[in-house]
């Protein structure tokens, strides 16, 4: 966005430079920082200071209120605004010059059920339209239900740039969970297949290293009853956890991370 | 309040405008800006009480007492600059609105959003200069003029009282105005600079009013040689209709417009400061 100067490197916003965009929000609309705004100006001007700079008519400030369901609160001094509609707000800011190119900035945080479900619903709805929707977030089972692509960045280094379901994938499907009568009689013959077998507290054994149908074939072949046989999908916060075990920058004292510059960014085509 | 795609689906997206953003839209945003905030009437109200409010109780006060004054008094009396007697408030209240209009984009994190939408920061201080200068230009006048007219009004019987077309008057009178119109954006020039309204204020009032004082703790010779270069000397002095009273046996002051060249310095050095160090840190 230009704001900041980067120690190195640049970014190139459809071919160009944020600074030599012509009509920035026409290209780039972004929801940095929610609480941005004036208290004492109103939503409707909030919105009409940042339009007449771009060339963005009145008409188009409405729509963009009426959009985000502010309309009726629209001439109230923003700063007496809930942290939900002062989020609809910065989204409204960024929808303004109708961009192709969209950022939001933890886009969910603290906002209740009803708005997370409706900011979710709106970047879908922005993707669905070709628009490329960049989300950061350290939530990653809200990331799990938006993105079809996912950037992972750990001390300032790149640590994935794949699709979610690429990574999800990748973490899941080795560990199987088993629930038998007969366990102390598979046992043998798993640990003889070459894998890992570790018993739950509710009965159930967990088996890592040989997949679903080869458990399946071993219990048929020695006619022992199977319960329950689940291979375990790894969530998106597993597989993110299994990437950033290396990169996080605290951890504590059991080795749990705590918290973590370690970021995912999505990106919806 | 669930968004369906058909409801949104419906709108129309706003054509892209050919050419290129520049400083029409952005001074219509500042103007924008100034207009929306409640801050920026409560220091008009502040800056009409201060300027004619303050000019009126001067005035009204000298035309009552005059019969008790001394010789002196009414052979030094300036009537132009008892009108004017209000400059002083004005100057700080302007300066609160210089700092104002630059701090609070600072203070609130709207900045990021006006550089967002105008990434040329030299472009984005060149219109906030132009459209609070002018606007603060025209207050200012209207302000200085009507302090004088009412003023003289009140003088008037009683006391000697001064007309527009005397030597000097009209020079204090639209002087005064210009003098105010200068500090404001010399306090804007600060506030770019500092970036936090409490401490753009400190120093601007410091510069303002301090700066004065702390020169009385130098010797005489010293304070001479420098009393006429302090912004509010300067005003004084420009508002005044007979500066050699004021000045200590001659020779010490500066010319009113050499005086107002001074200060336009200190505005412009303030801003290209301002302007420097707003490209080179980041927002």
């Amino acid at each position: 966005m230009g704001l900041d100067a980067p120690n190195a490197g640049t970014v190139m916003i459809n071919g160009r430079r944020y600074g030599d965009l012509p009509w920035p929000l026409h290209e780039v609309g972004a929801l940095l920082e929610s609480k941005a705004i004036h208290p004492g100006r109103s939503a409707y001007n909030h919105l009409w200071v940042l339009a007449q700079t771009n060339h963005i008519a009145k008409k188009r400030v409405d729509e963009v209120l009426d959009l985000v369901g502010l309309s009726e609160v629209a001439r109230r001094r923003a700063g007496k605004f809930s942290l939900g509609m002062t989020q609809r707000l910065g989204i409204a800011a960024a929808l303004l010059g109708d961009p192709g190119v969209l950022l939001f900035d933890e886009p969910v945080n603290g906002l209740d059920p009803e708005g997370i479900l409706w900011v979710r619903n709106l970047l879908r709805w922005l993707a669905s339209q070709g628009r490329t929707v960049f989300v950061s977030s350290h939530l990653m089972s809200e990331m799990a239900l938006t993105a079809d692509h996912v950037v992972v960045i750990g001390r300032g280094r790149l640590i994935a740039d794949r699709p979610v379901a690429d990574l999800v994938t990748q973490s899941s499907g080795r560990v199987v969970k088993v629930r038998t009568p007969d366990a102390e009689r598979l046992h043998p013959l798993l640990q003889g297949a070459g894998a890992t077998v570790s018993t739950g507290t509710d009965g159930s054994i967990t088996v890592e290293g040989i997949g679903a149908e080869r458990i399946g074939d071993l219990a048929a072949e020695h006619g022992l009853r199977l319960h329950e046989l689940t291979p375990m999908t790894a969530s998106l916060e597993e597989a993110f956890m299994d990437l950033t075990r290396d990169s996080v920058e605290f951890r504590g004292a059991a080795g749990e991370p705590l918290a973590s510059d370690t970021q995912a960014m999505e990106a919806a085509r | 309040m669930t968004v369906g795609a058909q409801t949104l689906a419906t709108l129309p997206p706003p054509a892209v405008p050919a050419g290129h953003y520049g400083a029409f839209g952005q001074m219509r945003s500042e103007w924008t800006k100034m207009r929306s905030v409640r801050s920026t009437i409560w220091t008009l109200i502040v800056t009409v009480l201060a300027v004619v409010g303050i000019g009126i109780v001067a005035t009204a006060v000298t035309a009552a007492q005059w019969r008790q004054g001394g010789i002196v008094d009414h052979v030094t009396f300036d009537p132009t600059a008892r009108s004017l007697a209000g400059l002083f408030l004005g100057q700080i209240v302007i300066g609160v609105l210089g700092v104002l209009v630059m701090s609070a984009e600072y203070g609130t994190g709207t900045i990021r959003a006006t550089l967002s939408a105008i990434p040329n920061r030299p472009l984005v201080l060149a219109c906030k200069v132009a459209v609070f200068g002018v606007a603060t230009l025209i207050a200012s006048e209207i302000l200085t003029f009507a302090a004088f007219f009412i003023g003289q009004q009140l003088l008037k019987g009683t006391t000697p009282y001064a007309t527009i077309g005397q030597p000097g008057v009209l020079r204090a009178v639209a002087g005064a105005g210009l003098v105010l119109t200068v500090l404001g954006l010399l306090a804007l020039g600060i506030a770019t600079i500092i970036r936090h309204t409490a401490g753009a204020l400190a120093t601007y009032v410091g510069v303002l009013l301090v700066l004065p004082l702390i020169l009385q703790a130098f010797p005489v010779s010293f304070q001479h040689a420098t009393i006429r270069y302090m912004p509010l000397v300067i005003g004084e002095n420009m508002a005044a209709t007979r500066p050699d009273i004021h000045d200590f046996g001659g020779g010490v002051l500066l010319s009113p417009w050499v005086g107002f060249g001074v200060l336009c310095a200190y505005a412009f050095v303030a801003l290209v400061v301002g302007g420097v160090v707003m490209v080179r840190r980041d927002a």
